[in-house]
Formats: C-alpha cells, structure tokens, sequence
C-alpha cells in the first residue's frame, strides 16, 4: 500500500512515525523535515535552537516541492516540480495559513514556520518596538516571549478585552493587569487602520503607535485548496467523517485542514494515531475530546475550558494575578476558567476530560492547592516511626513519666518529630505551672 | 556490653547492639545514627516466639532431621530421574545473607544441576537493576554513601515512601527539606510526601509521561547541562526525539500533574547546587518498569546528577540485603559478582572456582513469575525448593500461584515461622534468626556488612548453610564442595567474585570485624573500597553513561465501567513485605486498610471503617475503608503484606516487564464495593 502524505508538519511527521514500516512518502513544502511549532517561542528567545526542534517523523521525505495537484480517478498527486507521484492512500495534512487583517498597507510578520521565528529572532534587540496585532492565544504568547527578550511590546486588541471568546471582563483584566506586570502593554478596544511600515500602526482613535515590527497573531484558516483542486468536500475546511475519511474513500484528512480543527497539537496528533491504526487494520474511531485552551508563557498561566453557566462559582484576586470560575453541570465539571491557579486547573480539566464526578469539596477544586489544609485532628499520630499518638504521650507525661518521650521511644525514628515533642512537653510543663 | 550487629528488616541495615534480655539497643552507626523504627526495636520479640519453628516436618508430622533431609533427598533424586534436572527448582530471597544467596545458586547449578533459580527480589529490585546496569555499566543501588544525601540542597523521591519503609533515612533529608528542595512522586500523600515542599501525585502508571515531560522542560527552559552531556554521555539526541513530543501540557492530561508543579520541579532540582533523584518500587513494579526508571535515569543525565560528587541518581534497595541478594547468583541469569550466566569467560571462571566443568553449569532459566507459573504445569518444575520467601503471599495474581505451588510434587519450605509458603509445603524445614548465625549483608549502598550471631540458635533448627551442604551430599556431591561455616562461604564468593562487576575479593570478615567501611567494589585486601562510583567515569567501555529513549506506553490494563480506579500497593511502617515475621510482633499489631478518597467511598456506598471488597479481573481481597483526601479519587492504595482473604495480591495484574520480568503490581484496574 502506498501512501502519500501531503504536507509534512506536526500531524504528518506523526502519522508518518506510527506507520513506519509502511510505504509511506511525506511530502513537505518548506526545505527541513517537520519540527515541533510548540518549541519554536523556544527557538524565537534562543533557547533552542532549530535542530533542537527536529521531530523523528518517518518514511521517504520529499522537502521543499509542495503537492500542487490531485487526479483522485487516477490516484496521482503531482508535486510543485511536475514530478508525479502514485498512491493508494492520500493523506492531506497541510495545515492553516496566517490570516492578515485588512489593515490599510499591512506589511506584517506572521509567526508559523521556523523560518519566520529565526528572521524575527535576528532582528529583536532589547528596546525594539514591536506591535502584536490580535489578543488571542498565540498574540499573547509571542507578545510574552519577546517581552522576555527585553523588547517593547504593544498587543493591539480590536476586542474590548483578551481572549474575547473565552474569557468575560473580569478575567481579562485580571490576565491584562499579569501581561503587564511582565512587560506586556495591551491596547484592548482598539483597531489599527493603517501600516506605516518601519514606523508604526495608525490606530483608528488616531492615535500613532510607534512600531518597527508588526506581527499579525489574528488566527488562521485551514489550507484547503488541494481540497478543494481535487474535488473533495470542503467547508471551511476538509470535511471528514470519524474515520477521517474525506469525501473520496482513498483520501483522508488530519490536522489543522480539517473543518472544526480547534488548532491543537494534541488534537492533531489523536488524529494522528487514530488514522494509524485505522490504515493497519484498526477500527478505532476519532472521538474529539473537549478543546482546552492554554496560554503557555513563563509567569502566566491560563486554562479554560468547556462553558460556564449563570451560576458558576467565581473567584477574582487581581492584585494577586488569580481568577478562577467553575460550573458544575449533572455533578460534573461543565466548564472553568483558572488564571494563576495551575493545580486546580490540572485537576478540573482531567475530571472534564474523564467525565469523572466531581469532587464534594467545591472549594478545594476551584482553589486546588491555594486553600489551606484544615488542621491536623488532635490525638493524631505524632511520631509515626514508634506509633505513638499525642494523647498516649499526654498520658505518659500525665503518669509522671519524666521524659515521656523516651519512655514511648517517639522521636528515635526518623526524628522529624523531635521537635513537636518537646513543643508539646514545654505546653504541658506550662498548663500545669 | 552487646553485640554490634544489624536490623534484620529493611535494606538500611541500621547499626543496633543486641544485649542479653533479649533486648535490642542503640548503637551509632552512619546510615541511622542510632535511630530505629518500630520494626527494629521490636525485632527480638521473634526469637522466642510460641509459632517458632522448632521440628522439621514431613507430610504434615514432625520428623528428625536426618529424616527429613533424607526424605527430601530421595524425593529430589526421583523426580529428577523421571523428569530431568529442570523439574526441580529453587526460589530464595533478598533478606538471605551474601553467604546463603551464594550457596544457594552453587546449590542450584551444581547439587541439582538446575536452571531454574530465582528469587523474589524479581519482584523488588530487578527493574532498578536492569535500567542501572544499562545506563551506567553497573548496579549499585546508591553509588554513593546515604549520609552524603544529608549535604543535598534538593532530593526528588519518586514512588519512594521513606519515612515509613525506611524511617531513619528521613534523618538525612534535613537540609533538602529546610531549604524547600524535598520533593516527592506518588498517587497518595504518603508519609513522606507530608515532608515534601512539591508533591506531584501522577496517575498511576504514567510515571515515564511524567519523567518525559520533566526532561522536555529541562531542555526547553535551558536547564539541561550541555557540556555534561556531551562529554559524559551517548544517546541524548535520540531521547530528546522522543521527550520533544512530551510537552508539559501533554504530560499533564496524561498525569494528572499540573504543569506548572513539572516546571516547579525542574526548576528545584536544575537550581540546587547539590541534587538526588532516587527511585522507589512506586515507579519499578511496572510492566514498564525498566522504561520508566530509564526515563528518571535519562532525566537526572540530563541535569547533570550522576558522576558528580554531591549529587546524583541511586535507586532505594528495598529488601535487607536486596543489594548482596542480587549478585551472588540466586538470579536465573546471574553468576556470583554480579556475573552474566550466558558470558563464557563468566562461566570459565566460576565453574573454576566451584571446581566443575563449565559445560556442566545450566544456562539461564524462567524468571520468578515464570518459574512460579510454571509449577506442576507440563513441563514446569515438580518440585520447588524455597529460601527466605513468602511467594503465597507476595507474588502477583496470588490465587493462581497459590494453585501452583499447591500442584507440586514436592513443595520444601526453609523457614522460622509457619509462613503461608509454609504452610502448603510437604516437608518444612526450621531455620535460625538473623540474630542467632553470622553472615553478611550489602545495604542500599552497597556496603557489606557484617551480622553477628548474638544469641545461641534453638535447638531443632538447622542453618540455611548446613541445610544445602547436607542436601548436596545426599545428591552425591563431596562434603567439602558444599561448606557450611558462614566465613568460609565468604571466603569462596569472594574468589566467585573476583573480576566481576561487584568485586568483593578485598572484603575480609576481619577487616569488617575491624569496622571498616568497606563499599564495593573492593579488589584487593589492600583496597579502600569504593564508597561513589562514577566519578571518574561510568563503567561502560568509554566511561560514559548510555542514554536511550524510552516512549510512554501506559498499564497493561485499561479502567473500564466496570473497574474504574486504580489499585496500587505498596507497605506501611509497622510491617515488612509478606508480614511473615512482623505480623507475628503484637508491638507491630496492625489492620489492613484501603486507602480511598472520601468522595469514592461515598459512591461505592461506604464510609471510614467499613469492610470493602477490591475486585479486579485476577480475583478479589477485603480490607476495612480508610477514607483520606490525601488520595486522588481515581486511585486506592492497600498494602500488600496481609494473608488470606486480604491479600492485595489476589487483585493484582501478572504482566510482566519485557526486560526486567518485574509484574506490575503497581497499577491494576479494580472497583471497590461492598462486601
């Protein structure tokens, strides 16, 4: 069986591993094998450098020719540099495209491949400035990442606030007040009407922001025009079904193309194995688990997930950079938003992920490791290693044993409880003063 | 004035004096500084005690020795005649000295001309090993002394609960703990974990997730030591292939583990001046078990740990001499030093020192598992010949071994108390006490020690050593091949030895005597010993450590609606292992308990104190409820050292790890109900 992968980012090079062993050939626009988008922030600070993000893929490499055409009667692509190739099975993974807003004379960056990462890494300086259009994910992630770098970074927010769809005004002002607090000016309600390239954006208050950079982080649309060229079934993005077949039975699609593709590593490469299995014989069946969005950058942490309903639990600490709010739907986790709260929000998103019921304890899931324990039960155990309780000492010292603590071998263990001993002999020696 | 001598529990080997009484004293020595946990100074409640074993018995009715032995003898010889050497095996353990672990493999290859010898630190060290030797060259649980972790700035546990299986080593994480640096991994706030200032608590069985998302952060956030890992180590662009894919929000859906905690860690141990990364049976009793201990190996290479002085990786040995248990030759692939049995010069050597032909010795044979798996099967062993084990109770998917060991011909059983082994053998064979024969044991750290007799053994028992020199003249071997003075066993493993990776020839009962610490290996009589491995290279040819990837795979059983949460296992302080000798102590008086989360309790319908049943696709045990939050909800966690109808082995799952043979007792699919 020869299959054909058109397209060679992170949901090829992972199908491409799974089917190792297989006649397979990728086929990858850009000139280097896959590498990992998710490193790449990584790669724009200089921690990482481009090898470092090299992913393993598999199978027979075609680099730097993209798929130009498909001929589904006669199972053939052609590639950019009119060779052709046949196949049995097509497998279209080539991903979204940067969509630019129309801003009057918009000359900006856009941050997808690595090559836009290292060009752009070359040109920051500490005190370059720089203008991210968008307050999405992916905005607030380089506008952080460069604010690392020592840049000044401006985030143009045509949306009266952050994360517009998944965040109400109280937790994007608390998200606003921790992005500034790490270098990170925000503009939110305003839209940039016209580029002035190397000088800045003309803001429609008219007002001037001075920029030497502009980057575009204002989403991204699925790449269907081989798709669509071929004559498959395309709606926003390549329809398929739970087996991720498209509307040709020898043509599948993964990743980001996909229509509904909530632009998740994670999600891709599910699809991934799951088009692995099904190509070796396999019957499992994609099964979408409910998107979380994360904002990944050093200093913030934002989860949010499912929905929230009138009667969440809401919680807001600007000062202290946490926010949290949680629904509870049937006794299970419908929905939550965790700024500044990382356990909790590792706990809340596996119970919704799992289904699972949700803890009695509402509180302490919301909070996760902010709220303090309760105190330890009186009479508990107080030197593990011997079993002595606290109430057994009580009695020994109450029996007149002089050092209660030798004569119940407390303490001869590990010895973390040697000094609660004698705390507690002082306490006992002063009641009785 | 007492006799200097050791606990007979745990693999710390703590320092005690033994006082006529009999009584147990403290006595300073560096691993415990005098300190002892319940379990050592009730340790001498055993000596005198009523279920003491004082007869041997045959078929149920007490018998002399010579009848006893000679009836082992005859039954051996038949079975072997009808069925070949193969049919008869042996299966020792991790607390017999360095002496008896020795005889005993020599017993195996040469008395019985068997391969089939195993033990049940199988089920305690051998994924630590198998990962170790590969990594490094060679299997020293802790390359370096325990006291030196006292000096740490940070110490990661993972699945390790020192403060209740080994409570004085908690002496030595002082400093760590008092500058925020402790840090443990497990499903539950263990004892130890209440210590820690970050608790990562994964689902069980996703350790190598965890370890992976940890090195992918290491990496990223430019923690990773470079010019380490260029100079000392081979293997890390293959492993960064596989933990690239591990980021940490992907290693948090799988774990459970919030991402930012991964980082916290990352950042604790690559920010300590002086870090440890110790390993526990949490992450070894896995079918994946060499993979995940890989995957922690590959971590604390990555942040530069092993070979550096003050820093480093070491596993927590867990049995009394799981250490020497291991390199003497009880192993199915082992020859004494920590040998390979399938290695011809290995061999050569050895049969020299027995005084045998090579070709005579047996090759390698089934792991425990396997070999207990095996018994009365077409094929299998028909008879079954056990030192210092409890297999009825501590092998996983009990029911069925416990059919196993009850199909045998000839089931022998060499112990001090009527343990549950015991109990379904044909002929039983009464043994002294720790504290009544000399011998050696190796700790965690590799140092041998020695054990005193300090009290006169009782009469009707026989020792281990006799015992195997009177069976292999009975086999028609000569007297002097088979010594029984526990010295002059020492003398002879130490030639064994000589050469092989755990080099013991330089270690004397004299200069142990002496009060020398003496870690191997030790060459020469001349030699110091070697306290840190690894500081002028690892042992591989090359002198660098071998890194190699290890994916993420998960537990060999998925939950299902049927069995939604996980068991674990695992001990607590006031027992040891099977709870053969310290369920006996009335001080150690102890309940099995399930530990479970409130809120799980609750939808199974029952409350704190009540009596449960955990079911999973092996069998089932019954434990009284202990509700706690300090539990994740998914998980429950029983001890494993209870007998009948409590046995947490009934539940638990007999995959085995493809490389190591380890079961995966740490992880089964169970549902907890009422009984």
């Amino acid at each position: 069986m020869r299959i054909v992968i058109a397209g060679y980012g992170m949901a090829a090079a992972r199908l491409a591993e799974r089917l190792g062993g297989h006649d397979v050939t990728v086929v990858g626009e850009e000139p280097r094998p896959a590498y990992n988008r998710l490193l790449l922030a990584k790669v724009l600070t200089g921690t990482l450098t481009a090898d470092d993000v090299a992913l393993t893929g598999g199978g027979t490499a075609r680099l730097g020719v993209a798929v130009s055409d498909v001929d589904p009667r006669a199972r053939r692509v052609t590639l950019a540099d009119g060779t052709g190739l046949p196949y049995d099975v097509l497998v279209l993974a080539t991903g979204a495209r940067p969509w630019t807003p129309p801003v009057e004379n918009l000359d900006a960056r856009v941050l997808r491949t690595l090559d836009d990462h290292l060009a752009l890494a070359a040109e920051v300086r500490p005190g370059t400035e720089i203008a991210v259009l968008g307050g999405g994910v992916l905005g607030l992630e380089t506008a952080l990442a460069l604010a690392s770098m020592r840049a000044r970074v401006t985030v143009v927010q045509p949306a009266g606030r952050l994360l517009e769809r998944v965040l109400d005004d109280t937790a994007s002002a608390v998200l606003e007040r921790q992005c500034r607090h790490h270098g990170v000016s925000v503009l939110a309600g305003a839209t940039a009407v016209r580029h002035e390239p190397g000088e800045g954006l003309k803001l429609d208050d008219g007002t001037f922001l001075p920029a030497a950079i502009v980057i575009a982080a204002t989403g991204v649309r699925p790449r269907t025009e081989l798709a669509e060229r071929a004559g498959l079934a395309v709606d926003g993005g390549v329809i398929v079904d739970d087996g991720l077949r498209t509307s040709d039975p020898r043509v599948y699609a993964i990743g980001d193309c996909v229509r509904g593709a909530p632009g998740l590593v994670a999600h891709a490469w599910r699809q991934a194995d799951v088009l692995a299995e099904r190509l070796t014989g396999g019957e499992r069946r994609d099964v979408p688990e409910p998107p979380v969005t994360r904002l990944r950058a050093s200093g913030v942490d934002l989860t949010a997930f499912g929905r929230l309903d009138p009667d969440a639990l809401r919680f807001s600490d600007p000062a202290g950079g946490r926010y949290g709010a949680l629904s509870i739907v049937d006794g299970r986790v419908g929905g939550a938003v965790l700024l500044g709260l990382p356990d909790a929000a590792a706990h809340l998103a596996d119970l919704h992920a799992t289904g699972a019921p949700a803890p009695a304890d509402r509180l302490a899931l919301l909070f996760g490791r902010a709220l303090p324990a309760g105190a330890a039960p009186a009479g508990g155990l107080v030197c593990r290693c011997a079993g002595v309780t606290r109430a057994f000492l009580v009695d020994a010292w109450r029996a007149g044993a002089p050092d209660p603590a030798a004569a119940t071998r407390a303490g001869t263990g590990c010895g973390d409880c040697r000094d609660r001993i004698a705390d507690l002999i002082a306490r006992l020696e002063g009641e009785s003063a | 004035m007492g006799v200097p001598t050791h606990c007979p529990y745990c693999a710390l080997q703590c320092g005690m004096s033994l006082e006529p009484g009999p009584a147990v004293a403290a006595r300073s020595f560096p691993v415990n500084e005098g300190a002892l946990c319940r379990k050592g100074w009730s340790a001498t409640a055993l000596l005198d005690h009523p279920e003491r074993l004082r007869t041997p018995t045959v078929d149920g009715r007490a018998s002399t020795w010579d009848e006893a032995l000679d009836a082992v003898a005859a039954r051996l010889l038949a079975i072997r005649a009808e069925h070949g050497p193969d049919a008869v095996a042996v299966f020792g353990g991790g607390g017999l000295t360095n002496e008896k672990a020795y005889l005993l493999g020599k017993f195996a290859r040469v008395a019985l001309g068997t391969a089939q010898i195993d033990y049940n630190g199988r089920f305690c060290m051998s994924s630590a090993a198998a990962a170790g030797l590969r990594a490094f060259g060679v299997d020293r649980g802790l390359p370096f002394p325990v006291t030196d972790l006292a000096a740490a700035d940070a110490v990661m546990l993972v699945g390790a609960n020192v403060a209740e299986t080994m409570p004085p080593l908690v002496r030595h994480l002082r400093r760590a703990r008092d500058r925020g640096g402790l840090i443990t991994v497990d499903p539950r706030d263990s004892a130890t974990a209440e210590l820690a200032a970050l608790r990562l608590r994964p689902r069980p069985g996703t350790d190598l997730a965890l370890a992976l998302g940890m090195l992918h952060i290491a990496v990223a956030e430019g923690h990773a030591d470079k010019s380490y890992l260029d100079a000392r180590t081979t293997g890390f662009a293959e492993v960064w292939r596989v933990a690239a894919g591990w980021w940490p929000e992907r290693a948090e859906a799988v774990t459970g583990v919030a991402a930012a905690d991964l980082r916290a860690a990352v950042e604790i141990l690559a920010g300590a001046e002086r870090a440890y990364l110790l390993t526990g049976r949490g992450t070894e009793q896995h079918a994946t078990g060499v993979d995940q201990v890989t995957g922690w190996i590959n971590l604390a290479l990555s942040l530069g740990l092993p070979g550096r002085e003050g820093s480093g990786y070491g596993c927590l040995t867990g049995q009394g001499n799981g250490q020497g248990g291991r390199e003497h030759g009880q192993k199915a692939d082992q020859l004494p030093g920590y040998r390979s049995i399938t290695d011809p010069a290995a061999r050569a050597h050895v049969a020299g020192v027995w005084g045998v032909p090579a070709e005579s010795l047996p090759g390698p044979g089934r792991s425990a598992f396997e070999l207990l798996d095996a018994l009365g099967e077409p094929g299998g062993p028909r008879a079954l010949i056990v030192f210092g084990s409890n297999p009825a109770v501590s092998a996983p998917d009990s029911a069925r071994i416990h059919r196993r060991l009850s199909a045998l011909d000839l089931l022998v059983v060499a112990d001090l108390v009527p343990s549950e082994t015991a109990r379904l053998a044909h002929v039983v064979l009464p043994v002294p006490q720790w504290a009544e024969e000399d011998g050696t044991m190796t700790n965690l750290e590799g140092r041998v020690l020695l054990r005193r007799r300090a009290y006169p053994a009782p009469p009707g028992t026989m020792g281990d050593l006799r015992i195997l020199r009177e069976l292999a003249v009975r086999l028609g071997q000569p007297a002097e091949r088979f010594p029984d003075e526990p010295e002059e066993v020492f003398a002879e493993l130490r030639r064994a030895s000589a050469g092989g990776l755990a080099d013991y020839s330089g270690v004397t009962y004299e200069r142990l005597r002496a009060g020398e610490a003496l870690h191997w290996p030790c060459p020469d009589a001349a030699h110091p010993g070697t306290p840190r491995l690894f500081l002028d290279g690892f042992a591989h040819p090359g002198g660098r450590a071998r890194m190699r990837p290890a994916e993420h795979t998960g537990p060999a059983e998925a939950l299902t609606p049927d069995r939604p949460l996980w068991l674990t296992t695992g001990r607590v302080l006031a027992q040891y292992q099977s709870g053969a000798q310290t369920r006996r102590v009335p001080e150690l008086a102890t309940e099995m308990r399930v530990e479970v989360h409130p809120d799980t309790a609750a939808r199974a319908g029952l409350a704190d104190g009540d009596l449960a049943r955990v079911v999973s696709a092996r069998g089932a045990f019954t434990a009284r409820v202990h509700c706690t939050t300090g539990i994740r909800a998914d998980t429950l966690f029983a001890p494993f050292h209870f007998p009948g109808e409590q046995r947490a082995n009934l539940a638990t799952h007999p995959a085995l790890d493809p490389v190591s043979r380890m079961p995966e007792f740490k992880v089964a699919a169970v549902r907890l109900e009422r009984p």
